[in-house]
């Protein structure tokens, strides 16, 4: 036999907490947690996520490469958004000399002045 | 049609077991799809040449000897993309990679020929809507699709040179999977990972840039083209959008992608050296590491691109930092060819040649890119030649030496003939030569203060321009000469024996040319790489 | 007969079923590896706007409809059930089993573009709320809104795309299944489709709370 064969009864049990997760995230979403409504839904998403990838696409039972193929991917994602991320977040640690301020800049032409055809 | 009188016996190779268009266009074979690849990147890298020669000519004189100022803006555009995305990208991995990754492994093929088949078309595909957005008008972003240059405000063929970028893209990563599938997967019994040849790691570590990277570079260009479809405002800062954002999402990619166009060459210098001084590579372990460092840390640099585009200073900084940081693998593997030549027993064949002369020009272009990631140098030289003169002394002066030097070396093995080594060594000298006449100007014109992406220069500037167009030209003729007796060679060339160079490998072990299947019965590898008379002391 | 039948499943560049089967596997993986970085590209986008214009955003995402929404994810993670079922049957050799959850995995993803087509995007376009075709909102952050919208149908979009490509990939499972192609030696094309099916399902579970949640509804 190739690949692990799943009992059906984990799956439906898989099924049954994705299911209930997603109830909770969407009536989690009714309460006022301020800034944790936000950690909470992707905390959730996340576990969602991880349930799938473990028992659905069998990653439980895989071998080490593809987890590695897995979380390599992730770790990059992270590396994207969190470098991207730096410069938008300490743009303001800099203060910009007055005679920069863009008031004083002459008027950027509007969209589509300058397009003659389109491609 | 049968070949020349002069040939190899009935043996049945990869090249004589079937003949016809069809049996090209519709094989599953990795080499003969090498040669596709070959083909289709030669013609390719001559489009590219055809628009530097312009643009020199025209550099000749302040004032623009040849072209306008917009059409000059279309020249280095369509050099770049078709350099880049056409040339550079695919040439070692879709050419050499191709070839010899099952052969050096000892496999019969790659994990997924057909879908190997399928990069090819792929790239096809996308190399038409390119040359479509090239001839039917042209298009002036650069290869850079700055935003909102690329957006807002041109009417040239944005979209289907971007559309043609994008398909091009996922041959690309499809052939990157590929490999990371086959090397994990394929190895002949024995063949461990540290037994295998260094070209091997070289071209793990490539592709695992091509399947990270070049996803983000598709997505990218897709907000470009449905931005300007649309009129949405997501790099249009009228509706909030950020021109940088565009930067920082093309830039992950390319900057990347400049690794997946020099760690393949590595990899043949690797290779070569290690052939023609008939040694072991000195510190295996370190240089192995050192591709997949340097895939690894490419990733992180990405910001030094856009040190004065508005981006925060601190991130300046972590991405200045970090710039330091991706130099040092690749001088480790610069030392440690260094140390492989040092008491090795040297010939000066054409492709040693070429590993010779990429040593020094890498190492140079190298150091040039310390220059430029440096925060305070950068603010004076970034746009200008001084940049332009150092990623020439990568891509050419390195790449472009390396693959040429990989293809003179494995040429044998691919068409079972051996090329003329005197014209080979005089091409690779008019090419050395030419190469440095051209690009080490531009380094004093980038310093003194010339603009990249301009037609016209202040007349101080001539003498320079002048001798950088005359390299150029020398250069042409330099590339010109493989063409000529390569070909000749395929017809008359002498007949190569399974080993001419008398190099360790599995790809050696085989007749020249293969039989469509490899190897006749799956080898078993017991010694280590580069197993040379192995008298010296090596580290790691 | 097992052997002839192995034979015919081999391709002759792997040495046996295993290495054929860890090698589809792990091809897939890595490709899926792609997808999230290019998903990955819109998230980091959405994540830089959304922090930069977050009233305009929450504003935005309180046009949606979380109800539709949540609807949709349950169907989704139905068919990824029915789609691991039918994984099952084909490692199994049960024939009908496999057309049975092919079929419904098709028709669960069928269903959720149907919906994200009727009931949210043409209603989105009727409002006035899709940008580059119709936006008329003008109400406060009308700006960031509009930007809102454009990450809205492109993260959706580009995810439904993949949609089609799936369902596209399943019809020519069921085909295959159809005609018996599939057996314990042979079911590579299933697990594989599969894990993509399921990858697709995973975006859609982030996707839901980023667009229609994480403003909070209270």
């Amino acid at each position: 036999m190739l690949g692990h064969i799943v009992p059906k009864k984990t799956y439906f049990l898989i099924f049954g907490a994705l299911l209930a997760l997603t109830a909770l995230t969407t009536s989690m979403a009714y309460v006022n947690l301020g800034q944790w409504n936000t950690i909470v839904a992707l905390t959730i998403a996340c576990c969602k996520a991880t349930l799938v990838v473990l028992f659905f696409m069998h990653l439980r039972w895989s071998t080490r490469l593809m987890r590695v193929v897995l979380l390599s991917a992730l770790l990059w994602l992270a590396i994207l958004i969190s470098l991207t991320t730096t410069d938008f977040f300490s743009r303001d640690w800099t203060p910009i000399p007055e005679s920069w301020e863009t008031s004083r800049l002459p008027s950027p032409p509007a969209q589509g002045e300058l397009r003659t055809s389109r491609q | 049609m049968a070949t020349a009188a002069v040939g190899p016996e009935t043996r049945v190779d990869y090249l004589n077991v079937d003949y016809g268009i069809k049996s090209w266009l519709l094989t599953t074979d990795h080499k003969r799809i090498a040669l596709l690849y070959l083909v289709s990147i030669t013609l390719f890298f001559f489009v590219g040449g055809a628009a530097a020669a312009l643009m020199r000519l025209n550099l000749i004189e302040p004032n623009g000897a040849l072209v306008e100022p917009a059409t000059y803006n279309k020249l280095f555009s369509t050099h770049g993309i078709i350099m880049v995305f056409f040339f550079m990208i695919p040439s070692i991995p879709a050419v050499l990679g191709n070839f010899l990754v099952p052969m050096m492994i000892g496999a019969r093929d790659l994990a997924f020929p057909r879908l190997n088949l399928l990069s090819w078309y792929i790239f096809m595909a996308g190399g038409a809507l390119c040359m479509y957005a090239v001839i039917g008008g042209g298009v002036d972003t650069g290869w850079t699709f700055y935003t909102p240059l690329s957006t807002t405000y041109l009417n040239t063929n944005v979209m289907s040179a971007a559309l043609g970028v994008f398909v091009a893209g996922f041959s690309s990563i499809l052939t990157g999977l590929n490999f990371v599938v086959t090397i994990h997967k394929m190895r002949a019994p024995g063949m461990t990972w540290f037994r295998m040849p260094l070209f091997l790691w070289a071209i793990y570590a490539t592709s695992i840039i091509q399947i990270l990277g070049t996803p983000v570079l598709a997505i990218t260009l897709a907000l470009v083209g449905l931005e300007r479809l649309f009129h949405v405002g997501i790099f249009d800062p009228a509706v909030g959008g950020d021109p940088i954002l565009f930067q920082h999402l093309f830039w992950f990619y390319s900057h990347p992608a400049v690794y997946i166009m020099i760690l393949p060459s590595l990899g043949v210098i690797s290779e070569l050296v290690t052939c023609f001084a008939k040694k072991r590579i000195f510190g295996y372990s370190f240089v192995a590491f050192s591709s997949v460092a340097i895939a690894a840390i490419s990733f992180l640099v990405w910001g030094h691109h856009m040190f004065v585009s508005g981006q925060s200073i601190y991130a300046g900084i972590i991405f200045s930092g970090l710039s330091f940081a991706v130099a040092i693998p690749s001088a480790i593997k610069v030392f440690n060819w260094t140390a492989t030549l040092y008491k090795g027993s040297i010939s000066y064949q054409a492709p040693m040649l070429y590993a010779l002369g990429f040593i020094g020009l890498f190492t140079m272009g190298g150091l040039t890119g310390l220059f430029l990631a440096t925060l305070a140098v950068d603010t004076h030289v970034h746009d200008t030649y001084f940049v332009v003169g150092h990623f020439h002394y990568i891509m050419v002066g390195g790449a472009v030496m390396g693959y040429l030097g990989g293809i003179h070396f494995w040429w044998p093995k691919i068409t079972g003939r051996l090329y003329p080594d005197g014209w080979a060594r005089l091409a690779a000298a008019i090419i050395f030569i030419g190469f440095n006449l051209t690009f080490f100007p531009q380094y004093m014109l980038g310093y003194l203060g010339m603009p990249r992406r301009y037609a016209i220069y202040p007349p101080e500037f001539q003498v320079l321009n002048v001798m950088s167009s005359a390299g150029a030209s020398i250069l042409g003729v330099g590339y010109l000469i493989p063409l000529v007796y390569m070909i000749w060679s395929i017809r008359y060339g002498p007949v190569a024996g399974p080993n001419p160079w008398g190099a360790k490998g599995l790809e050696w072990q085989t007749p020249s040319p293969p039989p469509t299947e490899n190897f006749p019965e799956t080898p078993v590898v017991t010694e280590e790489a580069y197993a040379y008379g192995a008298k010296e002391v090596a580290v790691g | 007969m097992a052997d002839s039948h192995a034979g015919a499943a081999l391709a002759h560049q792997f040495e046996d079923l295993e290495q054929q089967h860890e090698a589809a596997s792990l091809g897939m993986w890595i490709f899926l590896a792609t997808e999230v970085m290019f998903f990955g590209g819109l998230f980091a986008g959405y994540t830089i706007y959304r922090n930069l214009y977050m009233p305009g955003f929450d504003a935005g995402s309180h046009l949606l409809n979380v109800t539709i929404g949540a609807i949709n994810t349950a169907v989704l993670i139905c068919s990824s059930l029915t789609m691991a079922l039918g994984v099952r049957a084909a490692q199994l050799g049960k024939r009908k089993t496999l057309l049975t959850f092919l079929i419904c995995t098709l028709a669960l993803g069928l269903a959720f573009i149907l919906i994200k087509l009727t009931l949210e995007w043409r209603h989105d376009y009727l409002e006035g709320f899709a940008p580059g075709l119709n936006f008329t909102f003008a109400g406060p952050h009308a700006k960031s809104v509009e930007l809102f919208f454009c990450f809205y149908f492109l993260m959706t979009g580009v995810h439904a795309l993949h949609m089609v490509v799936g369902v596209g990939v399943l019809s020519v499972l069921l085909a295959l299944a159809w005609k018996g192609h599939f057996g314990p030696q042979r079911y590579n094309a299933v697990e594989t489709a599969g894990l993509y099916w399921h990858f697709v399902d995973i975006v859609w579970i982030f996707l839901f709370p980023l667009l229609y949640l994480i403003g909070g509804r209270y």
